[in-house]
């Protein structure tokens, strides 16, 4: 059940939202899901990638606006806000504002499908993964506009170098993401995760499923732009890449996509491969429904978190690829390496008839699963 | 008028309105562009005819990678966008003529075929894994030459490619 129906459900009997049709409950979703979850989650990401960064890098980070400088995103977005919007004369104005359109869209039009928890999921598509994959393969659309639209050598560069990386890097992602919908044998987000269970994750199934879980999370990082991978907007040699001549609110949306991003690689990993709202061994199935959900959030959240700030590690650890590095690691390393995940996995499926290694053990040692 | 049929004159509509700009306009980025809408309308219109599986893989394939390299192409090419892309008109009898006859092939096809038409009121079914299914069965053949004639091109591509 998809979150408007199940709100549908739940408020049925009370007095004025009972008589509200599903389409309002689907409005409502989808705008306390970009107010009251979307915009505030890249704020705090960026306020804490922002403190890792000056961990890592021995500094202290932002630490005037409020305790710990934790006021700091709002004070940034309030600047982003009321900056002045500025468009270059030799712009080409229709796309300039249309790019940072597209890339909003295809970005929060992919939370669509990211199972929280039961019955928390906006639209609970039967080709869920897939439609995932399609609307987000529209950034490279939006980022390429960008790029040329800026009528900037450092944008054009930028936005050529980012369509080219995710459009290559969309090969290893999508033979990943294929290898767990063989093992879980449908496409349905929820389903994917139901046939996951707190002993039994994806990742363990079999070595290849192991492999590839680690390719996508690579692979993921180059589509979404992220260091080592970053060499669209590589500072040093495009001084902002695509995003150069964008100003206040729309260099905002360049920003709080990318973030928004970020969360989707981690979601789509943890309900692929890590048991999605499944913790580790504790069983919390036979929990009443109203306790139940916001543990299964929890978990997810927590899992997709820590995947987060693994990418933020990364990201101020490594240093960059250089162009020819990357599309030699995209399709000489990481797809030949998903290939061969792909066909591991489809000659166990076929070998053990679909059985992952946790039930081999259980059979062996005679336990009931 | 149903609710079906006012969602499709929507969809045609989206579809055929990009199409005409593209046509038309003199700038060829913008007529590329314009494609955006077509490739969305058609997948809304499988959409309203419970395609899913083939809606997602439209705007995968064609806005997520066809589109995208016809833009690379544009801006690729030197001087391609300036107002000369349009104008010579000794070109413009043959492409029309061969266009109208597709046109009329394509209207006699569609009025002659006997569409198996049954319209019904419940949801629609997932049609991914029968699709699998079909093409592993009863359309192998064709499924398999589309592999070949793809990888063709893929080993073409490189050799082009490659070549100094």
């Amino acid at each position: 059940m998809s979150l408007p129906e199940f709100l549908k459900d739940l408020f049925a009997s009370w007095p004025l939202l009972g008589i509200l049709p599903l389409w309002m409950y689907s409005l409502l979703c989808v705008l306390g899901l970009l107010f009251l979850f979307l915009f505030p989650f890249a704020g705090v990401a960026v306020y804490i990638e922002r403190k890792i960064a000056g961990d890592i890098q021995a500094r202290i980070g932002p630490n005037v606006v409020g305790p710990y400088g934790i006021l700091q995103w709002i004070a940034d977005a309030l600047k982003l806000l009321l900056k002045e919007d500025i468009i270059p004369a030799l712009a080409d104005k229709k796309l300039f504002i249309i790019s940072p359109m597209i890339i909003f869209l295809s970005g929060a039009a992919a939370y669509a499908v990211i199972p929280f928890a039961e019955n928390m999921i906006l639209a609970d598509l039967n080709i869920g993964i897939f439609y995932l994959i399609a609307i987000t393969s529209m950034v490279a659309l939006g980022l390429i506009l960008g790029g040329w639209a800026s009528n900037n050598k450092w944008s054009l560069l930028g936005g050529m170098r980012a369509a080219a990386q995710i459009v290559s890097f969309e090969v290893p992602v999508a033979l990943c993401i294929l290898t767990a919908v063989l093992v879980t044998g449908t496409l349905d987000m929820t389903q994917i995760v139901k046939n996951q269970s707190p002993y039994h994750w994806n990742i363990f199934h079999n070595p290849f499923m192991f492999i590839a879980a680690f390719v996508y999370y690579i692979a993921a990082l180059a589509e979404a732009n992220r260091t080592p991978f970053d060499i669209p907007e590589a500072d040093s040699e495009l001084v902002s890449g695509y995003n150069t001549e964008y100003s206040g609110m729309r260099f905002a949306i360049f920003f709080l996509i990318e973030y928004a991003e970020c969360f989707v690689i981690c979601a789509v990993a943890t309900t692929l491969f890590l048991g999605g709202w499944h913790p580790p061994f504790i069983d919390i199935s036979g929990l009443a429904l109203p306790l139940r959900m916001p543990l299964q959030v929890m978990v997810f959240m927590t899992k997709a978190v820590l995947l987060l700030l693994v990418m933020m590690w990364i990201r101020w650890t490594l240093p960059r690829y250089r162009v020819d590095q990357l599309m030699k690691l995209c399709w000489e390393v990481l797809v030949p390496f998903s290939f061969a995940c792909l066909l591991g996995t489809a000659f166990w499926m076929a070998l053990f008839k679909g059985k992952g290694i946790p039930e081999l053990i259980y059979t062996l040692l005679g336990w009931a699963s | 008028m149903t609710a079906q049929d006012v969602f499709f004159y929507i969809f045609a509509l989206i579809v055929l309105l990009p199409a005409i700009v593209c046509v038309f306009h003199p700038n060829i980025l913008y007529a590329g562009l314009s494609l955006f809408g077509s490739f969305f309308g058609v997948a809304g219109i499988y959409l309203l005819l419970g395609a899913d599986f083939i809606a997602a893989t439209q705007v995968l394939i064609y806005v997520g990678g066809i589109l995208i390299l016809i833009l690379f192409a544009v801006m690729l090419s030197k001087d391609i966008y300036g107002s000369k892309f349009q104008d010579e008109k000794k070109k413009k009898i043959l492409p029309t003529l061969l266009g109208l006859t597709l046109l009329g092939f394509l209207v006699k096809f569609i009025l002659t075929t006997p569409w198996n038409m049954t319209l019904t009121d419940e949801a629609p079914l997932p049609t991914t894994s029968r699709l699998g299914d079909l093409l592993l069965t009863d359309y192998l053949l064709p499924f398999e030459l589309a592999s070949i004639l793809l990888l063709a091109a893929l080993i073409g591509a490189i050799i082009l490619a490659r070549s100094k």
